[in-house]
Parts: structure tokens; sequence; C-alpha cells
């Protein structure tokens, strides 16, 4: 907190005052090339270790401890130590992996569908956010996997030739499910390396230690800036964004299959598709505003990460909250509307019946806390928004929960009921792989710029070049 | 010694101690400027540096548009016709499973990997082709000789005139980078 430049609050405020309307600026005036790669690669080069970092590291390795402990604990005893069994056959470990994969799209969705809009705000949080993303997957691939009961058999969902003459099943959503997220997890680390490469240059450049020098040269592969080089970079980059977001919209779309295919009362609706994509954008710009503030204050880095960021990211989630609010009702809707027996009662079931507490959470914390960003007072608030996409955050496991237990625990053979809880071990694991992604985030933030510094160079009023009129015949 | 004895000139001359002239300029707009007149000048073997991408040094410097994209669109077909072959080579020929008398070739399930392996091949043929044109991974390249050049990742907008062009002159051409207002010149080394 201490570093934050009491210079930059000023200037943004005088920024406001001579133009009341406008939308804050995307970068502050005043910014030049050398104070842009200074002020973020320092975070990585110049600053000892804080204390803080240390505490938050240590705090959160002993969390992915507890994890690798539940894991082992799993392996040793087999997948009865979970709390799931028919009829909840799926619980946490796929309440956990939808909600996590779906915080990770918003990462490919800053970086690629906001670069394809000319949305330059993106610039500031895209390094972020695909960082986040690279790491929601890693947790996300964890629970299908421990779930399979025999992780070690994992590679028997890829087609591989083998002497059984086996195939997976293709025609199941769930080896679509392998396929969308094999692909979405390597294709969004190529992204986000490719990205990094003219930056990792920079740090090359400026760091002043040997092993420093040799590892991020490495990686630099050797980048030195050649127009023909950004030539061809730029239109791979394009490109790269041009696939990861239909990529990105495909995933999740392929996650909803796993339910909307089933014929599980409370599934089997077409609006799941568009409402579970609506719901990853939702959760993802929630988690990276709730990471990225605490960042910005920490890092000082408020000449980049502006309150524009903030309130477009506010509006951005406001807007993906309606639409989810919208599943929401369709739901109720379909129940009415379809006549169905089953359908009606599960409806009745999930507000009223032993798990009512979870459906009112959902509509609380998801639908109506965050209606309070319709106000401008409220966007521009930091902790109101940090307060506000905890909400959704939390929101969006609810829904999960909502989905699958609260449908799975009655379903159509009333002799099969029964009610779901999740034992010590699914929780650990839970929470382990929040310590995890913490892990992951904060060496991410120690080693590596946080903000894509080339990216901002081009947003700064110097970098417009002017082609004269003969040079364009 | 040896490294830089061995160095030959691509047409075959002997050449020991110039890769080039390196001029750095101020900012991108100067670099853009200088590019337009050496490449009007008739200067084939130049690049730029800069800390960014300038789109428009691409037309002042003469830099064609790539082939990349339909390397990329040759990759994303094929993936996708792999990607369905493989379901429907298992699904009919190797591995045939009569449920019902429901169809073999049951094509719209196997959209969705069809197309996640459009996605996946294009999106790899995209940054590796990228990197593989460019000639990465290239951890050395004269321009680093000069010492200067290490702004070009943050503040430096480098222009550079390869001693290997047809009108290449020791002096002529120093004369001719210095007469474009720049910074200051520097020779490469090979």
């Amino acid at each position: 907190m201490s570093t934050n430049d009491p210079a930059n609050e000023s200037q943004s405020e005088a920024a406001r005052a001579y133009a009341p309307y406008a939308p804050a600026p995307m970068v502050l005036p005043g910014e030049t090339y050398e104070s842009v790669t200074s002020r973020i690669a320092d975070v990585v080069l110049r600053r000892k270790t804080q204390k803080g970092w240390i505490f938050g590291f240590m705090i959160a390795g002993a969390i992915w401890f507890m994890m690798m402990f539940s894991i082992a604990w799993l392996l040793y005893w087999g997948i009865g130590t979970w709390g799931n069994n028919i009829p909840v056959a799926w619980a946490f470990g796929i309440i956990n992996f939808v909600w996590w994969i779906g915080i990770g799209h918003a990462g490919t969705l800053i970086s690629a569908i906001l670069l394809l809009f000319r949305q330059k705000w993106r610039t500031s949080i895209n390094r972020f956010a695909e960082a986040m993303t690279l790491f929601a997957v890693a947790s996300a691939g964890l629970f299908p996997l421990l779930h399979t009961g025999r992780p070690w058999f994992a590679y028997w969902l890829v087609p591989y030739p083998n002497t059984l003459r086996m195939w997976p099943q293709f025609r199941s959503p769930l080896d679509w499910d392998v396929f969308a997220v094999s692909t979405y997890g390597s294709v969004s680390l190529l992204f986000w390396y490719i990205g990094l490469i003219p930056d990792l240059a920079s740090l090359r450049d400026r760091v002043k230690n040997g092993v420093g020098r040799a590892l991020y040269g490495f990686f630099a592969l050797g980048w030195r800036g050649s127009a023909r080089h950004w030539h061809r970079y730029e239109i791979a980059y394009l490109i790269l964004a041009g696939v990861s977001t239909p990529l990105v919209l495909s995933v999740h779309t392929t996650v909803s299959f796993d339910f909307a295919v089933g014929q599980v009362p409370g599934w089997h609706t077409t609006i799941f598709p568009p409402y579970f994509v609506a719901g990853a954008i939702y959760a993802g710009f929630a988690m990276v505003l709730t990471l990225l503030i605490p960042v910005r204050a920490i890092y000082g880095l408020h000449a980049y990460f502006t309150d524009r960021h903030l309130q477009n990211m506010a509006k951005v989630m406001l807007l993906a909250g309606l639409v989810v609010a919208y599943g929401y009702f369709c739901e109720v809707f379909y129940a009415w509307y379809s006549g169905n027996t089953w359908e009606k009662y599960m409806m009745v079931n999930r507000s009223l019946g032993p798990y009512w507490w979870s459906y009112w959470i959902l509509i609380l914390t998801n639908i109506l806390i965050p209606q309070l960003l319709w106000f401008n007072k409220i966007r521009t608030n930091i902790w109101l928004l940090l307060i506000i996409s905890t909400s959704i955050n939390i929101g969006m496991w609810f829904e999960r929960f909502v989905i699958i237990v609260v449908s799975l625990h009655r379903d159509f053979l009333p002799s099969s009921w029964a009610l779901y809880s999740p034992t010590r071990w699914d929780i650990m694991l839970f929470i382990g792989t929040m310590g995890q992604f913490m892990v992951f985030t904060l060496l991410f933030i120690r080693f590596l710029p946080a903000m894509s510094i080339f990216e901002l160079r081009t947003l700064l009023p110097d970098a417009k070049v002017k082609v004269k009129e003969e040079h364009t015949h | 010694m040896s490294s830089a004895a061995s160095y030959t000139h691509p047409h075959g001359v002997p050449d020991t101690d110039l890769y080039g002239y390196l001029a750095e300029f101020e900012s991108a707009q100067a670099l853009v400027d200088a590019a337009e007149v050496v490449n009007n000048a008739g200067f084939t073997k130049t690049d730029a540096f800069s800390p960014f991408p300038i789109p428009e040094i691409d037309h002042a410097l003469g830099i064609k548009r790539s082939i990349l994209p339909w390397i990329i669109l040759g990759a994303g077909i094929t993936g996708g016709c792999a990607g369905f072959f493989m379901q429907w080579f298992a699904s009919v020929i190797h591995y045939p499973l009569n449920i019902g008398g429901r169809p073999l070739n049951s094509w719209p399930m196997f959209i969705p990997i069809t197309f996640e392996m459009t996605i996946l091949f294009s999106a790899f043929t995209a940054g590796l082709a990228m990197l593989t044109m460019n000639g990465f991974p290239k951890h050395y390249h004269p321009v680093f000789n000069v010492p200067s050049f290490s702004k070009a990742s943050s503040v430096g907008f480098f222009l550079c005139i390869e001693e290997s062009d047809p009108k290449f002159d020791r002096t002529e051409t120093m004369a001719f980078l210095k007469s474009l207002n720049p910074v200051e010149v520097s020779e490469v080394a090979p």
C-alpha cells in the first residue's frame, strides 16, 4: 500500500475535473516508454521480495500441501473417501471443475475477444487474466482426473494406438470435454507465451544478474524487435485471438453438454450452452477484479490499471449477470411451461426442498447483490467492487452446486433419493486448489511482467505514427 | 577470431569485420520517415527494430504481407479433416458398435471434436510457424553486438542497412544514414 503514488491520484482527479463526462484515461498522462517499461519490469527485477509476498506464499503453499495430502489420501483409500455416491454421483468433483474452468474463461475473453473488438483497455489486464486462465485450468483439470478413480489410467481418455483395438466413445460429451479442455489448456499456454516473448526480451535487456539473463534470454528466443518479425507476430497474434474466441465459447458449451445431453430434470434444456458461457464470463471477470484490485494496490500500478478498467469490467459483469439471470428465469419458465411432472417438481424442490438455502444464496449473491453495479458511485468504489466480485465468485459456485447436487439428489426414482454432503477430503481438495492457484499466481507476479509492456507502449501518444500522403499511393 | 574468419558473405565475398550499419532514431515517427527514405533509395537488405509493433513501417520498409495466414488456414483444414476422419474410422471401420441399429456414421456427434482439432492445429501452426519463419530460436544476432541496442526492447528505434546489400558502400551509406538525422550510427560487427 505504501507504494501508491499520490501523483497518480491527483492526475486522475485533474483529468476528471477537466472533462467530467469523458471516460477515465487508459494510461495516465505523463507516462513514457521508459516509465512504462521500468515500472512494470521493476516489480520483477528491482524490488526485493517483500515480507508480505513471502508470508502470502507460505500460507498459499501450506494450503497447497493440504491439497497434496488430500490427493494422496484419495489415491490410497480410493474414491469412497469423497461424499458422492448414487444418486449424487457427480458432486464436488464436477462442481469445482466447472467453477474453475468458468473462472479461467475471462482470461481468454479479455485477451482474445476484446482484442478482436479493438477494446484497447484490455491491454493492462490481459496478461494477468491469461495467467489466471492457465492456473484455473490447472486446478480444474485435477477434478475430473481424480474423479476417474484411477487417474493413472487417465490416458485411456485419449485416442492412442493400443493392442486392445479400443477407442474412446467419440459420441459422448465427456470425451468432447477431454478434447475441449486439453485444447483449451494448451492453446491458452501458447497464446500466453507468444504474448510474453517481447516482454521477456525487455527483461533480458534490463536484468542485472546472470541467471536471470540466461533464463529470460532463453525464453525470449532471441527476440530483437525486428519489423519483419513484428509483422508476422501481429498476424499470428491476431489469428490466435481469432481462433481462441470460438474456442473459449466452445469449451463452456461442451461443459454444458455434459449436463444438457443427459435427461436429468434441471439439466435437459437448450438454454444451457449460452447461459453457461455467460456464467463463465461473469465468474471470470469477478475473479480478475478480486485478484487485480489488491495487486494494483500492493504494486502501485494505478497508472495502467485505472478507474476506466474497473468501470468497464463492472459493466461487462453486469451484462453477463443479466444473461445469467435470464437463464435462471428460463429454467423456472421451462418447468412451468413444459408441463412435465419431474421438471415442475425439480423447480419446487430446488427452491423449497432440503437444499432450499443453496438456491436462495445463489439468487442473493449472483443476481440481487450485483444489481448494485447499475450505480456509477458503486462501480468506482474499490471496496464495494471487491465485495460484489467476491459475492459473484460465491454465487457462481452455488450455481453449479444447485444444478448438480440438487438436480441429482431427487431424480426419477423416489426409492433412490438421498441427501448429499461433502466429506472433509472433498473440502480439503477444493480449498487446496485455491492454494495451488495462489501459489502459481504469486510466482507469476514475482517472476514475470504482470502487464503486457509492449502493448502498453502502443497506447502512449508518442507511439502514433503519421503517414504522409505520398507514402500511401 | 576463428569464427570471424569463417564468416562468408552470402555472395561468396569473404568479409570479416562488418555486418552493416545501425542507425538509432529518437521516435517511432522518425524511424518510419527514415525507413521510407532508405527504401526509396533502393536499399533492400534493411531491417527496423522497435520496442513495439509499428504497422506503418511495413509499407515504409517495403515488407510484403506474409503468407502465414494461408499456412494457418491449411493447417486448420488439415486438423478438421484429420479429427473427423479419426472419429469416422474408429466408429465405422475399426470399432463399429451397433446400438439399437443407429447409424455408425453419426456425424453430428463428431462435430465438437472436429471443431476442437481444427482450432488445435490452427493455433499451434500460428504460433510455431510464426516463430519458425522469424528464425527463432536464434539467441545470437550481430545487432546485439551494438551496446545501445539493448534499448531496442524498451525505448530505442533502430534501422539497419546490411553490408550484403548490393547498394551498400562503406563511406556513402554511412554518410547517407547520417543525413537522416539519427541519434547515432554504429557499425555492427558480424
